[in-house]
């Protein structure tokens, strides 16, 4: 088990090392940053002088050095823009994504599976069918679509702008770019809860329960649930990638003031410092949210922990 | 076949025809203004011809910038799929054939996408690099490599212990004819399977990218850019959301569909009980 940990560390370490690596490559690969940063009719000296103060007439090695050990010192860089660090822009962001992915998050649990679940125990009827109809429906609309529909709803229905300062202020205002952006996570997680559920409730411990007479509720909650549970865990940990991939589109849909329109912007503008930070932070999360949600699985298995 | 499958059939036949010939259905040219008529809903008429899907704040055709948007749409989403088919299967297999670093450098790499969504790889990469449509056809093209080289890798490393492989060993064939004259036909169906996962993936990439701004550039268009020009105008020019909007998800959706069906039928082995 100790192994298991280590081995999972190596990887996690590794693979945050590479992604620094790569894109400390591609920036400084990409063109030449001083050039970007003068003036287009500027003289050789003038960007010469811009190189010389950002250390790039060093060796690619210092250069290297010296951007891992800015990394460590919490030193990202300062955008061009705004003239301020990017981690303060991101941080003072960040809130505001947390809270739109936390709520979506939420969303797709609570409503994806005992909708998967209600699927699962009416096989073949109707309910089943309807379930499994949402949950094509759910993958295959585009969260700006979807998010546009929500927006055209509100005005028209309920005479009210969705999106924007007026949103992100209130604390239910969360709910419309929520519901847009936790749409295609509750179709994923009612189909897979729909599986899980339907394998573990074939298992011959579960007939072995029926047989002993233990009643219907006790056994979904006691016997089934558990073990259907524990592939979720996993979902749970693989939909973090597309709910960080869908906030970018969501945030821009509602003019939600997160992290997502942040990013989009930033590359709009090409600034690079606050588009690289962004990339290391999306890396970092992912990574530690697989670190945890393999660690979480050594809890909740036993079957592995014994492996 | 189910019905569900055949009107899926069906709309992807129609979307390819009206990609291919769409263009002639109108009497203008995609990129043809006119001052005259900006802003017209559905079925107007114009000195020139008629718009039957209106037109948009500049005066262009609605149902010719959609055939032409359809077209890009399904050129990004076929060549990037297939980009990301073959470039994730190759290194699966390689790293399968290789073992040694050069699995090590692959699986470090299969690690460090799937750590980074691939909307985040190509808006980092878009930030930095002028926007070409080669480029963006490439970013698109790298959406999922990464599942087919683990899918293949792992097929491939249990390929090789087949009977068949040992004895084509001994009989001295080269590594390259192991594993793409017998291996791959033996493996194939694995990743064809995630093809038909990933188009549905790449559509919804490519037309969230336009959408932002940040993919087809003009004076090329797409499905997606079609809608983000027409969400400011949400209320009162319904039309220049509705029909790119419609058109995006009933193609995700029968794509994703048919893809389903096929998946069941190509790999018994995942067969759902359903």
């Amino acid at each position: 088990m100790t192994s298991f940990i280590l081995m999972k560390l190596f990887r996690a370490a590794v693979t945050l090392a590479v992604t620094v690596t790569l894109v400390f490559m591609f920036i400084r690969f990409s063109g030449d940053p001083a050039a970007a940063l003068a003036p287009p009719d500027a003289p050789q000296e003038v960007i010469d002088q811009y190189a010389r103060a950002m250390g790039l007439d060093k060796p690619l090695w210092q250069q290297y050095a010296a951007y891992v050990s800015g990394i460590f010192q919490g030193d990202f860089g300062y955008s061009i823009h705004t003239g301020r660090a990017a981690s303060d822009l991101f941080l003072e962001r960040l809130p505001y994504t947390l809270r739109l992915g936390g709520a979506a998050l939420l969303i797709a649990i609570l409503a994806g599976v005992p909708l998967g679940a209600i699927a699962a125990l009416n096989r073949k009827t109707i309910l089943d069918r309807s379930v499994m109809a949402f949950s094509v429906f759910a993958f295959a609309m585009p969260n700006f679509l979807f998010g546009l529909i929500v927006i055209l709803v509100g005005a028209l229905v309920f005479n009210t702008y969705l999106g924007g300062a007026s949103g992100a202020g209130s604390a239910l205002g969360v709910l419309p770019p929520a519901l847009t952006l936790g749409l295609a996570a509750m179709g994923s997680f009612a189909r897979f809860a729909r599986s899980s559920l339907l394998e573990t409730i074939n298992m011959p411990f579960m007939r072995a329960a029926e047989a002993r007479g233990v009643p219907f509720m006790r056994r979904l909650a006691r016997h089934a649930a558990p073990n259907a549970a524990i592939p979720l865990v996993t979902l749970i940990g693989l939909s973090l990638g597309s709910l960080i991939a869908g906030s970018v589109v969501t945030e821009q849909v509602f003019a939600w003031p997160g992290v997502g329109q942040l990013l989009v912007r930033s590359v709009a503008t090409r600034d690079i410092a606050t588009v690289q930070f962004i990339v290391l932070a999306v890396a970092f999360t992912m990574v530690f949210a697989n670190l945890a949600v393999d660690l979480l699985y050594l809890l909740i298995d036993p079957r592995i922990r014994a492996k | 076949m189910p019905v569900a499958i055949k009107l899926s059939l069906c709309f992807i036949g129609v979307f390819v025809v009206f990609a291919l010939v769409g263009p002639m259905l109108s009497p203008f040219e995609f990129r043809d203004t006119s001052l005259f008529h900006r802003l017209k809903p559905p079925l107007t008429a114009g000195a020139e011809g008629n718009y039957l899907l209106g037109t948009d704040a500049k005066g262009r055709d609605l149902l010719v910038r959609l055939a032409v948007g359809a077209r890009i749409t399904l050129i990004v989403a076929v060549v990037g799929t297939l980009i990301g088919a073959v470039l994730g299967s190759l290194l699966g297999i390689l790293a399968a054939a290789r073992r040694g670093s050069a699995e090590a450098v692959i699986v470090a790499a299969i690690d460090v996408q799937a750590s980074l969504p691939i909307i985040i790889v190509a808006l980092f990469v878009l930030a930095m690099f002028d926007n070409s449509f080669a480029l963006f056809l490439l970013l698109i093209g790298l959406t999922g490599w990464e599942v087919y080289a683990r899918l293949m890798r792992g097929a491939t490393l249990s390929a090789k212990e087949h009977g068949y492989v040992i004895a084509i060993r001994a009989l001295g064939a080269p590594p390259w004819r192991i594993y793409l004259k017998h291996i791959l036909p033996n493996i194939v169906n694995v990743a064809l399977v995630q093809f038909t996962v990933n188009l549905p993936l790449t559509v919804l990439l490519e037309t969230a990218l336009s959408f932002l701004g940040l993919g087809v550039q003009p004076p090329l268009t797409s499905l997606g850019q079609i809608m983000s020009e027409g969400r400011d105008r949400l209320l009162t020019s319904w039309w220049l959301t509705l029909f790119p909007g419609a058109t995006i998800f009933l193609l995700a959706l029968s794509v994703s569909l048919v893809g389903d069906w096929l998946r069941d039928r190509l790999d018994p082995t995942l067969r759902t009980e359903s």
